[in-house]
């Protein structure tokens, strides 16, 4: 195409107005923009992406937004899984007036986009990523982690491993901060529970397909218990490849650390029956959870919500009910005084019931350890999960003290 | 126990086995490339996509066809290779006269808009294929468990190198196939359709490419970047094999898959590297590769 002064003057004229009617919006009524930042391409676009979208635009209906004169924009963009993307992404949405940005599969984008939010002074609320680093050392009062973390991962399905007697593990860990950070925390609780840990390997993030090598050599290790501190395709692969090596038959017991109901759907009951394994939301667990699911599945990709974008549904009610509580214009201006709004008030909502948010920014709500029905049991399309036990929200998550938050020492 | 550094020997026979297997899916992969590059000079970056192509082509048979492993054994490879043909005729035809980067791009770009496509279709954790019956079950072998369908993985893809190494190197058709390519204008004039020759080449190569992914199918989760995880070590295997020689790169392949399940063995954390540090000593070494012909 040639460039002429004309094609120059057009398409300068048409980015004035594209960013017009945020102007106009905005004088006229209470204007609001929710930027969802999530993997729409890669390993973890089912656990996010856009289901997360949908389940930010399901809260916003069942809020009511449009009826209480709110005009809500939701715009999505991907960060690709790489930390200085994402962080490019919020501190861009930020500048253009995004008010809160959520969901944020990947600990290290997760991370490095609270610094941005904390930098800008804009509501930040991470529902998927797992670093419990997040409400620790790297906590500030723009952030809140939803959903789940690394603690309430290790001490549920880890605990309850252990408790039921598998006392030597071995770990298979994906070689990066979120996988050393799951296996250290579940070595912990192993070794505060009277168990040990017989060896590991590392292996690297993210090229590996086969575990072969790996499993083999856990199974020569003689432990009871195959830890896996991964995530996503990883672990379904590694499953898949611990039932062809005879892992499970041979009486070794797998506990995967972070599985959702996507990746138990991509492996399929045949191989994940009898699996234990922990999340906060679950979509057939009650009345409520099913009536959210029936509302949002329609607006999914035929995915059904896992908990980290249940989360997103849950995080973006709350956020709206903050917000309406200090006003528009007050939450046009600092994200600091929406979340300091948000951890105020109790949360209600279909997904996660009656729950609330820490002062370091911790969501504080139960965790349950499900176990994979067998294909039999399962009756209707994505039914999976069988409840072993519930943990309260207090018992969920690490103890105020012991995380070394600034904000609580101050 | 005898120990071999520090490790019990069982454990790496295990490992060795390990290897032969794993290897054989880069002997299978990167003889499918060496051909496409051997004889129509493209380095075929969709190669990976394809391979995924393959093991998906296989699922949806049996999951909307009932078809079972066995015929897709036979019906993926011909339907991706079709597909191959296509794509051939359409894109890849119109830039053999071009500078060899184009092609690169080219196929690039081919294998992004399939693995999106994948993705936006099945959803990144991907679809689950399960072994046929007969080939389940585990083989106890004295110093590991081996499970029957990985044993049959190997044998079936040393079977399938060996018939392509000596369909190209051995036949008639492949003696031609070798000649055209070197001088593609006398043999056309024998009254050989060149360009037919060449499309011919590039589906089985594809078709290759398909039939790894359908013997892949059960063993990793069948999802849009299984291809795009493996590529780059298989172009590492093909560049230390020598560009274009079909035996160096499945010699190279199965010693790879060796190397590196050691490598899983001794330091796990560089077993995803050791094949590019390979790749760099034979480089300096030998620039052409192992078993390549020209500097």
């Amino acid at each position: 195409m040639d460039v002429t002064r004309r094609t120059i003057l057009g398409s300068a004229a048409a980015a004035t107005a594209a960013s017009l009617p945020i102007l106009k919006a905005r004088a006229a009524g209470k204007f609001l923009t929710i930027g969802v930042c999530s993997d729409f391409s890669g390993t973890y676009s089912d656990v996010g992406g856009e289901t997360s979208v949908a389940c930010v635009r399901q809260a916003l209906e069942d809020y009511g937004a449009t009826a209480k004169g709110y005009n809500v924009k939701v715009i999505k963009g991907d960060h690709q899984n790489k930390p200085d993307v994402g962080a490019g992404l919020a501190r861009q949405w930020f500048d253009s007036g995004v008010d809160l940005l959520i969901d944020v599969p990947n600990s290290a984008v997760g991370l490095a986009i609270a610094g941005v939010a904390a930098a800008k002074n804009k509501a930040y609320i991470n529902s998927n990523a797992a670093t419990s680093a997040l409400t620790g050392p790297k906590c500030n009062a723009n952030t809140i982690h939803w959903t789940y973390d690394t603690y309430m991962l290790s001490h549920s399905t880890g605990g309850a491993m252990v408790a039921a007697g598998g006392k030597s593990w071995y770990f298979i860990t994906a070689n990066y901060a979120f996988g050393q950070l799951l296996r250290d925390q579940t070595s912990a609780v192993i070794k505060a529970a009277g168990g040990t840990v017989v060896g590991g390997v590392a292996y690297p993030f993210p090229q590996t397909t086969d575990f072969s090598s790996f499993l083999v050599q856990a199974q020569s290790s003689g432990a009871q218990v195959l830890g896996l501190a991964n995530a996503g395709k990883d672990t379904v692969n590694s499953i898949k490849q611990a039932h062809q090596f005879g892992i499970t038959q041979s009486g070794m017991k797998i506990a995967g650390l972070l599985i959702y109901l996507n990746d138990v759907h991509g492996m399929g009951l045949d191989i994940a029956q009898g699996l234990v394994l922990t999340e906060s939301f679950y979509w057939n667990m009650n009345d409520k959870t099913r009536a959210f699911t029936k509302r949002v599945l329609p607006k999914t990709p035929n995915n059904y919500p896992s908990m980290a974008q249940a989360g997103c549904y849950s995080g973006t009610l709350h956020f709206m009910k903050a917000v309406d509580a200090i006003g528009i214009d007050a939450a046009n201006k600092s994200g600091i005084a929406i979340v300091e709004q948000m951890k105020k008030m109790p949360t209600d909502d279909d997904a996660f019931g009656h729950c609330s948010v820490r002062e370091d920014g911790r969501f504080m709500c139960p965790s349950y350890l499900f176990r994979v029905k067998k294909p039999g049991e399962s009756n209707i399309p994505w039914d999976y999960y069988d409840l072993l036990h519930t943990t309260p929200a207090d018992q969920t998550f690490a103890p105020l003290a012991t995380e070394g938050c600034p904000l609580v020492k101050a | 126990m005898v120990m071999i550094f520090g490790k019990p020997l069982p454990l790496l026979f295990g490992q060795l086995l390990l290897g032969i297997i794993n290897g054989s899916f880069y002997a299978m992969l990167s003889m499918g490339l060496a051909i496409i590059f051997g004889l129509l000079n493209i380095i075929n970056f969709a190669h990976g996509a394809m391979f995924m192509v393959g093991a998906f082509v296989a699922w949806g048979l049996f999951t909307y066809l009932g078809i079972g492993f066995w015929a897709a054994l036979v019906c993926a490879p011909i339907i991706v290779g079709v597909f191959g043909l296509l794509l051939e005729r359409a894109f890849i035809r119109r830039i053999y006269k071009l500078d060899i980067l184009y092609g690169l791009l080219l196929t690039f770009g081919m294998a992004q808009v399939l693995q999106g496509l994948a993705t936006n279709y099945f959803g990144s954790s991907g679809v689950s294929y399960n072994a046929p019956n007969a080939l389940s079950g585990v083989l106890k072998l004295g110093f590991m468990y081996l499970p029957v369908y990985r044993g049959f993985v190997v044998v079936a893809a040393i079977i399938i190198c060996f018939v392509t190494w000596f369909a190209v190197e051995k036949t008639r058709l492949g003696a031609l196939l070798r000649a055209a390519t070197e001088n593609p204008s006398l043999v056309q004039s024998f009254g050989v359709n060149v360009p037919r020759l060449i499309a011919l080449t590039f589906g089985a190569g594809v078709a290759l490419a398909a039939l790894a992914g359908v013997l892949a199918a059960p063993l990793y989760s069948v999802n849009p970047d299984m291809g795009a995880q493996l590529i780059d070590t298989v172009f590492a295997v093909v560049v230390i094999g020598g560009m274009g020689s079909i035996g160096g790169a499945i010699l190279t392949g199965f010693g790879l898959g060796i190397i590196e399940g050691f490598t899983d063995v001794f330091y796990p954390q560089g077993s995803a590297v050791v094949v590019f540090v390979v790749m760099a000593i034979v480089l300096l070494a030998r620039p052409a590769g192992l078993f390549g012909k020209v500097a």
